[in-house]
């Protein structure tokens, strides 16, 4: 996809912005995952200001297209985005994870407006995912569901079972993208427990696959287009990502996974994006 | 009356509500001829969908299907839907308070031949834990007919409990189910029994056999476990003395709830027949009823040693 220049000068500004937020947040709240955070904020910006058919002022309209988080730590980037959009007002995001707070830290559909999945437990979020797609087919309606998985996350036999069956009912209207990062919490994904090749794995189960530069938003864009033409199958897009991203002291550190920066790192870190 | 089990009658009211409510979905896990959901997907094919042996994303998809206005009923047997996928129920149903209902056919240890690993004698205590959640275990055909469509009316996830052994009737179509309400099914003065679901009818049995004996015992049926009716409790807490009888194991059912109930508000002796903790055993349906204490003589026993302390 090519991009007018200044289309893509919106969403670059855009997802500094997001990740801006990020390291605030977490720095505020003392605690969350900024590295999963950071690596999905280009697709989560691509999603919601390219793609996505909703509608803030009306968060539960029936033909709105659905996202779910399913690797729902990432939270602090979806708050953003959907703060930035203009479901809530900014000044929750400096809220994250306190008592009473709408943004609790992992994303609760109850309590924020804009969220269509509660999840945070993570392998949870396709299979969702799949009731949403099927619901959509069953009543005829042309929105689409997106889901974000991380690359970690696939470890979880519920995702194959969920896989399975987006492939079974042939959910041409769900797309699934995986942030594939290649770190989990105790160490790269190939040393804990290698789920790798993940784009055999789900082409194996029936998917169509598409491999990306996950920070480039003529990649993310054209994957997304070519999902929407592809015909009875779910379409995964295996977003390369890098952990920590544009924060030149998380990037790819096993350690930024679930460590907020201290006010100082934040400072390094706004200065740095 | 002949015996039906209550899994007959959730197929059968599943199929007449489908004509009804257009919402309804109904998913299953490989097993629609023994939870019934076979009848539904028979007469609305479009709106089945069999999920294969995998009720983690049994769960999840449920909620999904929820999450845009469906009323999805997620059938398979309780060990599996309240057990295999319990965190499923608990995270992506519960918490966000989806309007799924999970109907959990082959409960207690009369599922027989199959033995321990099928016998679910742990899922009301499981259910019940979980905030929003309501839990109801019907005691005969009629009352899971009623209930179904109870659920099914019902905002919230909702836990019904069907077994598959064919169980006495109890109730007629004159008897109206209220979620939360329980019934007295007889008045008496010296003792009372409460019973849930397959229970029902050896309670009323061991009414009987305490009558021979110059006692009279109240009988009443809880069905709905969670929210649980605070006033029958109280009700038959005026006997003086409580027996509570249930197809679970003794820790976390219905005896347990009960005690809750009488520790807080009017301390009443009690005795619990239930499964004593224990895991079953392959057998005949009867023949495990009487091994593991689960028979009208036993309630009756139980009355007569709590009048005996009295």
């Amino acid at each position: 996809m090519n991009l007018t220049n200044e289309k893509l000068q919106e969403l670059t500004f855009m997802a500094r912005t997001i990740r801006r937020h990020i390291v605030e947040m977490t720095a505020e709240a003392g605690s969350g995952h900024p590295g999963g955070s950071l690596s999905c904020s280009d697709i989560l910006t691509a999603l919601y200001f390219n793609v996505l058919r909703v509608d803030p002022k009306r968060p539960a309209w029936s033909e709105r297209d659905r996202f779910i988080l399913s690797k729902g730590h990432a939270a602090p980037a979806l708050y953003a985005v959907l703060a930035e959009k203009g479901y809530f007002p900014k000044e929750e995001l400096m809220k994250l994870r306190k008592t009473g707070a709408m943004l609790q830290g992992h994303p609760d559909m109850k309590g924020t407006p804009g969220l269509d999945m509660t999840t945070g437990s993570l392998g949870q979020g396709l299979s969702a995912a799949n009731g949403m797609a099927l619901a959509g087919k069953l009543d005829k309606k042309d929105y689409r569901v997106y889901v974000l998985l991380g690359d970690g996350e696939t470890e979880e036999g519920q995702v194959w079972e969920a896989a399975m069956a987006s492939a079974h009912y042939k959910l041409d209207n769900l797309t699934a993208f995986v942030d594939h990062n290649g770190l989990q919490i105790d160490g790269p994904i190939t040393q804990v427990m290698s789920p790798e090749k993940i784009q055999d794995k789900f082409k194996a189960f029936g998917w169509h696959v598409i491999d990306i530069d996950g920070h480039d938003f003529n990649q993310i864009l054209e994957a997304v287009e070519e999902a929407k033409n592809t015909k009875d199958k779910p379409t995964v897009i295996v977003a390369k990502t890098v952990k920590g991203k544009g924060v030149p002291f998380m990037e790819n550190i096993v350690d930024w996974h679930g460590k907020a920066p201290s006010k100082e790192q934040a400072e390094e870190a706004l200065k740095a994006l | 009356m002949p015996k039906v089990a209550t899994r007959e009658a959730y197929g059968q009211a599943l199929a007449e509500l489908g004509e009804e409510i257009k919402d309804i979905v109904v998913l299953d896990a490989d097993l629609s001829k023994s939870t019934k959901t076979s009848v539904f997907a028979k007469k609305f094919p479009e709106r089945f969908f069999n999920m294969g042996i995998a009720e983690q994303n049994l769960m999840g998809t449920a909620a999904g299907l929820a999450t845009c206005g469906k009323i999805p009923f997620a059938s398979t047997f309780a060990i599996f839907a309240a057990g295999r996928a319990f965190e499923q129920v608990r995270n992506s149903i519960c918490y966000p308070q989806l309007n799924v209902k999970i109907a959990a056919t082959h409960a207690g240890i009369t599922v027989g031949e199959d033995g321990a690993t099928h016998q679910s004698v742990e899922d009301i205590a499981l259910m019940r834990t979980i905030p929003h959640m309501t839990v109801i275990n019907p005691a005969d055909a009629e009352e899971a007919k009623q209930a179904v469509r109870a659920a099914a009316l019902h905002k919230g996830p909702v836990y019904l409990r069907f077994g598959r052994h064919p169980v006495e009737t109890i109730f007629d179509e004159n008897y109206k189910f209220e979620i939360g309400k329980g019934v007295i099914l007889k008045e008496g003065k010296d003792v009372a029994i409460i019973a849930t679901g397959v229970m029902v009818g050896e309670a009323l049995k061991a009414a009987k056999i305490l009558a021979g004996e110059g006692i009279n015992a109240m009988v009443v049926n809880i069905s709905t476990i969670k929210p649980i009716d605070k006033e029958v409790i109280l009700k038959a807490a005026g006997c003086g003395a409580i027996v509570t009888a249930e197809e679970h194991n003794i820790i976390g059912g219905l005896g347990s709830a009960v005690a809750e109930v009488l520790a807080e508000e009017k301390p009443t002796p009690i005795k619990r027949i239930g499964i004593a903790d224990e895991f079953g055993q392959s057998g005949n349906p009867d023949e495990l009823l009487k091994i593991y204490h689960l028979t009208a003589e036993d309630i009756a026993k139980a009355a007569k040693e709590l009048k005996g302390k009295n």
